[in-house]
Formats: structure tokens, sequence, C-alpha cells
């Protein structure tokens, strides 16, 4: 393995990357890593997923150094926030000077971005004008946002998706990545050649809080009713007016 | 202005008066789900009545509202133009393909129309790439960029956020489900434009000129013909885009006034990079890129004896559209109504 002399082969740069099924997060993530031109093995990928994942198959055929992490029946964003700190002590012993977490699975709700970690958003133009005023802390408290699939909309829709994004996210950096072609990647790996490099996450801080959890339901309940709730609850009003 | 001179006139000043002087803070109002408000209150006063679990899912108390109100009151209130005014784009080369020399130094102003050509994956769309990102000898072409004759630097190179080009592109579709007004509405909106209904008009008046068939207003722009809709997005890009540069990857399709439409784009002081097959648009450029092998191979600069060649494509092209008028309006294609070509 080759590595610089100046950097620390204890440390590496951690990146965090979330976005909506189907927006493009592996794409961006395999074309980044492309344009950044590093040597084989250097750059390395933990992908946090609920059920089934297959983009494993993707990041082989690069000879990109993966691993997969289904959250199964625990919350996807407590899932996240457990093993973050493991994934980065693993990508540390496999000497990579990057490695990128790739979140999917998270509700709306939810973000995985950590203070001080270089944090990425991924959507894309397809998914509705009002999408990114929904999303939330994912793209709210991220620091790029990237949009995707930009190449078969119109520069205007480009525009205006641009324009909802800042409205929910006025201080972010705003790109646009084809995930096909790799267009405007070597923008995103400029940024990424510069996040922070760190030795451990232990200690550092989420951007947003995980959901309030520890109801019934969260502990395997699958009857519906009040007899059935406990715990943690919120209770809509619905207006008779 | 800065956030926190703001928090003085929000703590002020009844959030009506606010929604008045700040027309887009609804849209702020909206995402905090605070849409039912009492307008003749401050925001401090409205936070007080509103459920602290609500702001928290947010990630905000009271404080935390306000200040980022304040932030958002500020961001937008800079001037949407931040984009210095661009007098020229620079082309320096680089290497193609085989590791061969560019030898090319090309410099396009605003007003001025360069066309692309070459074969299919000969590097014409890698070359539209180094302009977009203002390459500096750091992608694979090792090609640089300057801007106005100077290196652009560092932060304005990745602040710009995509904002220095537009593209146009053959595979390009409307998405959203609105009304061609509704839609130059909206863009307008995004670009800031106080009195967006002149600037509507005259996008909807320029694209129908460019338009084989007229549209309304009130047509969806997703049930826009093939033609009408990128009739519709030139002359959005010309006249509600705020990029200088625009990039096209193809303009030939059936239903447009290519000729027209490069010259809407050029008189709204554009620079206009075009990569092309069609004969019609190479031509129509004031000089053109040849690609080879990954490499500018040279740049020709549009004679005028192309020029009346250029003329004589343009009668056999308009030959073309009359006969397609024909067909359509359910006519007779006479023998007579085509000229006489020689036979090879």
């Amino acid at each position: 393995m080759t590595s610089h002399p100046f950097i620390d082969v204890n440390s590496m740069r951690l990146i965090t990357v979330a976005g909506p099924p189907s927006s493009g997060k592996t794409s961006v993530i395999l074309k980044t890593i492309a344009a950044l031109g590093l040597s084989e093995g250097s750059v390395g990928v933990v992908k946090f997923d609920s059920l089934t994942s297959f983009d494993y198959q993707r990041y082989n055929e690069q000879k990109i150094p993966n691993h997969t992490a289904f959250a199964g029946k625990i919350c996807p964003d407590h899932h996240f926030v457990t093993n973050v700190e493991g994934a980065v002590k693993w990508g540390i012993r496999k000497g990579f000077s990057i490695l990128v977490t790739e979140s999917a699975g998270l509700c709306n709700r939810c973000s995985p971005h950590v203070n001080g970690i270089l944090s990425i958003c991924v959507i894309d133009n397809l998914s509705g004008i009002n999408t990114p005023r929904k999303i939330g802390p994912m793209l709210k408290h991220a620091d790029i946002i990237v949009v995707t699939k930009g190449d078969i909309v119109s520069q205007a829709e480009r525009e205006v998706f641009a324009f909802n994004i800042r409205e929910v996210n006025a201080s972010a950096t705003v790109l646009f990545v084809n995930g096909i072609t790799g267009q405007g990647a070597f923008m995103l790996a400029r940024y990424w050649q510069d996040a922070t490099d760190i030795q451990t996450l232990r200690d550092r801080k989420l951007r947003f809080t995980m959901p309030a959890a520890i109801c019934s339901y969260c502990t395997g309940q699958t009857l519906i009713g009040e007899n059935y709730q406990m715990g943690m609850l919120k209770r809509v009003e619905f207006d008779d007016a | 202005m800065k956030a926190l001179d703001y928090v003085a006139e929000v703590s002020t000043v009844p959030i009506g008066d606010i929604l008045i002087k700040y027309p887009l803070a609804v849209d702020y109002l909206a995402n905090m789900r605070l849409d039912r408000i009492d307008e003749s209150k401050t925001l401090p006063e409205i936070l007080e009545n509103v459920d602290e679990d609500i702001l928290e899912e947010f990630g905000f108390d009271r404080e935390k509202v306000i200040l980022h109100f304040c932030e958002f009151l500020e961001a937008f209130s800079q001037k949407p133009d931040f984009i210095e005014t661009i007098s020229s784009i620079t082309i320096l080369g680089g290497r193609d393909k085989a590791g061969n020399h560019e030898m090319i130094e090309l410099t396009i102003t605003p007003g001025e129309v360069v066309s692309i050509v070459g074969p299919t994956g000969s590097g014409k769309s890698r070359l539209l790439e180094d302009i977009e990102c203002l390459a500096q000898r750091d992608t694979p072409t090792e090609r640089q960029i300057l801007i106005n004759g100077s290196v652009p630097d560092f932060n304005k190179r990745f602040s710009t956020g995509g904002k220095l080009v537009a593209q146009l592109s053959q595979n390009m579709n409307f998405v959203m489900d609105l009304s061609v007004q509704e839609f130059l509405e909206m863009h307008a909106k995004s670009r800031m434009i106080s009195e967006p209904s002149m600037v509507v008009e005259k996008c909807f008046e320029v694209a129908n000129s460019l338009a084989g068939e007229k549209f309304t207003l009130d047509t969806k722009v997703t049930q826009l013909s093939g033609g009408q809709s990128r009739s519709l997005m030139i002359a959005d890009t010309a006249l509600l885009s705020s990029s200088p540069i625009i990039l096209i990857d193809e303009l030939e399709n059936a239903g447009v006034d290519r000729r027209e439409a490069v010259k809407i784009l050029v008189g709204n002081e554009k620079i206009v990079l075009m990569s092309t097959h069609d004969p019609l648009l190479a031509l129509r450029a004031d000089k053109r890129i040849v690609i080879k092998n990954g490499g500018v191979a040279k740049v020709i600069e549009t004679t005028e004896e192309e020029e009346l060649t250029l003329r004589k494509i343009e009668a056999i092209d308009s030959v073309l559209l009359d006969i397609r008028n024909q067909l359509r309006g359910g006519g007779f294609v006479a023998k007579e109504s085509i000229p006489e070509f020689q036979e090879k």
C-alpha cells in the first residue's frame, strides 16, 4: 500500500452521504471516487440500509472496499448512530484515506450528519418541486446538497429546484452531479479532499436529534388500538368542525 | 445588513408587515408549519403561543427560530446577480486521448456563437464539461479556462454553484405539473424579479414565435410537444436564466425555428457554445471547434464562402419545412414543389 509520508495512517477523512431512496447516492459516490483519482483501496464505503441492498455489487465491480450494515428491526437512524463509530474504526484499520458512509432507509425526520464532518445530501430533480422543503434535517443540516438527474429536466426547473433548496438551507453549497456521466463529480471531489481528518468520532455530536422512541411498537407490538399503546406517543386530534 | 441587524426589525415589526417587505418569508413560515398566524403580532409574540415540542421537531427553540429566520432574510436580501459580468471566456488547450498537445487558445465573448463538431464520442461533451467546471489543468483533458482573461479564484469557481452555465439538451423535459404561466412565474420568483408579469409575457411571446405550433399560457408544460417544449426552454434560458454562458447539446428537433433560437440567445448577450451535427447550426456559428480523439483538432472561422453555402442550406431547409407543413395540413406534395437536385 502506498501512503503519503505526511499523512497520519491513524487518521482518515469521513464523509456522510444521505438521501432518499433511488436519488443516486451510489452513483454519485462512485463517480466522485473516480474523480478523486486515488490509488485502489484508499477509499472505502459503508452502506447503512434497512432490509436489502444491492449496491455492494456496484462497489465490488469498481474494486472499492465496502461493507453493508442492515438495520433490520432496529430504527435505521438509531442503527446508524450506534455503528458509525465502529465504521470509522474499521476504515482506519483498513488504512483508508477517505471513508464514505452511505445511508438509505432513514426517514425524512432524521439525518446522519455529525458536527465537523463533511455532510452531503443527495436529492434528484425528478422528485418534485417541493421535495427540498419536505426532506427535513437530512437536507437542512447538510454542508453540500448534490442534485442529480439534472440532465433530463429543463434549466428552469434546475434553477427553481436549487432555489427551493436555498430556501431551506441557505448556507449549503448546491452542486449538480450527473450520476451517469460523472459531470460535476470533479467539484464534489474537491470538497471531499478538504474534509476534516479524524482519528475517532467519539464525543462528536449529531447535528440533529434522533427520533424519540420506545413505545410499544418499538418493542414488537403489532396490534392496533389504544390498549396496546404505551411509552412515547403522539396523538393527533382530528377536528370535527 | 447582517442577520443580527434583522433581529431588531423582526422583534418589533408585526409579521404582516415583514411579509409585505420580504414576500419570500411566507415560504419560511410554511416550511416551519407556521401558516395560520395572526399577522398583527410580531414573530416573537407568535412563537410564544407555539408549542415548544413543535419547534423542537425542527431542531429549534424560540430564540433559534428568530435567528434562523433572520439568516433567511439576509440570504434572500442579497443582490440576486452576484455573478460578475463576464466579458470573455478563454479556452487554453490541454491534451487529447493520445496525449498530444492541443494547439488552441480561443477567447469567446458575449454575443458570439461557437459550434463544436466531431464524431459521436470524440469528446464534445467533455469540452462543455471543462467549461462548466472552469477546469484549471485538473481535469483529464488538462485544459484551462480563463474568465475575463484571468484565472478565476478558487472560491468563485466553487461558489457560483452551477450558476455560470445554463444547459440545454435534446433529452431535457418538463416534469413539473404546472401551466406555462405558473411555470414562468415560478422561475421569475426564484430569480427574485419584482414585476414578473412583463418578463413572463415576453418569454411566452418569444417561445411561441419559435414554436411551429402555438400554445397558450394555460397549457400544462408537461403537455407541450417536443418542439413547443424546446421553444419554451430556449426563450426561458435566454430571458429568465441568470447564467451568462449557455451550453447547448444538440438542437435539431422538428418544430423549432433554430435560426431564430440562436438569434434570441445571442441577442441577450449570452456566450453560446453548441455541440451539433446539424450543418445549419454548425455554419451559423462564428467559429467552429473540431474535436477529434478527445482533443481540439482545429478551430475554423466561418468564411464568407461558407456563409453563402449556409444560405443554400437554409433554402433547402425551408423547402423541407414547407413540405412538412403541407403534409401536416393534409395536402398533396407536388413534385414541382421540390427544386431539382442533381442525382448522384
